[in-house]
């Protein structure tokens, strides 16, 4: 550990207002990003299923109608 | 490695492939980008002449050097989608083409707050950063093209000529501190010299790139097979592949 305290740290030798906009924003965009490739997922999975579904319930009720 | 690779082309076994690659990429990803990052903030020293700002290295290097690797990995997808007209090396260009965006925002970014303390100036319209932001809107309007013809066939294969077209900026952005005269300065690492930064410092640079890199090929993995999904939704073995869970 190259500082002497946590405050050291977070002051970074007075530039910490720079690193940390760094490091926050990377951060920010990488979440966002993972976030927005799982939710993708997620999504088409859900809408998939709703179609399966759909497709299920109508089968069931043209096999109702017939006598 | 053809023999190897010619059975990949086949959405439904691509799809598995990445499925079963995923969780080991993500979890190494995670790991070495934190453990890369933590010893570079952290434990690492700081430079005697740019003191902690040095520390937004650990960040700018890989994804700066991502944002290059994953436009030539796409330039080369769109070229073999072009040539051998492979559906799924379509989908690959158009699936990797938003990771490379952040990753050069990123890198823009990072460059930024960088800049404000050593050179005195949030931007500058220099060489490496101007090339560096065409190439941000070159993956912008990759993913532009895409979606901007009522015919998705069309526009699949118009974006793949843009990828392939705009790969000429890589080679500018590497080059343009070599080139011109910039603000930024040249290379730290190279592969033929033996690099200039010293180990304390190279080694959590070199475990963030691989982080960088493992995160890139971890969510390229979860693009493609959202991409497979989507574009073979009529297959029953999607069906039957999502039926499980």
């Amino acid at each position: 550990m190259y500082f002497d305290s946590f405050s050291d740290f977070l002051a970074m030798g007075g530039y910490g207002f720079f690193i940390w906009l760094a490091y926050g924003l990377t951060y920010l965009l990488l979440i966002g990003l993972v976030a927005y490739c799982f939710w993708e997922v997620k999504a088409f999975r859900q809408h998939i299923q709703q179609k399966l579904a759909r497709a299920q319930r109508i089968k069931q009720y043209q096999e109702a109608d017939q006598p | 490695m053809f023999k190897w690779l010619h059975p990949l082309a086949k959405p439904e076994i691509l799809y598995h492939f990445c499925g079963r690659l995923l969780p080991w990429l993500m979890g190494s990803a995670v790991l070495t980008l934190l453990f890369g990052n933590i010893w570079g903030l952290a434990f690492s020293p700081p430079d005697y002449q740019q003191f902690d700002t040095v520390r937004i290295i650990y960040i700018h290097v890989p994804s700066a050097l991502l944002s290059m690797a994953t436009y030539t990995i796409m330039a080369i997808a769109a070229f073999t989608a072009l040539v051998w007209q492979i559906k799924v090396v379509q989908w690959a260009v158009l699936a990797i083409a938003p990771i490379g965006a952040v990753f050069t925002a990123i890198a823009l970014l990072t460059g930024m707050a960088w800049g404000k303390p050593m050179w005195g100036t949030w931007w500058e319209w220099d060489a490496r950063l101007t090339s560096e932001l065409i190439l941000l809107f070159l993956y912008l309007g990759v993913i532009a093209l895409a979606g901007a013809f009522s015919d998705r066939q069309t526009g699949t294969k118009v974006a793949c000529l843009l990828a392939l077209v705009g790969f000429v900026n890589v080679p500018i952005i590497h080059f343009s501190v070599e080139w011109w005269n910039t603000l930024h300065q040249g290379a730290s690492i190279t592969k033929f010299d033996k690099p200039s930064v010293h180990p304390s410092m190279l080694w959590p640079l070199l475990i963030s790139l691989l982080g960088f890199y493992l995160l890139m090929l971890a969510l390229f993995c979860v693009r493609l097979r959202t991409a497979i999904l989507q574009n073979e939704q009529h297959r029953p073995w999607v069906k039957s592949a999502l039926g499980g869970q």
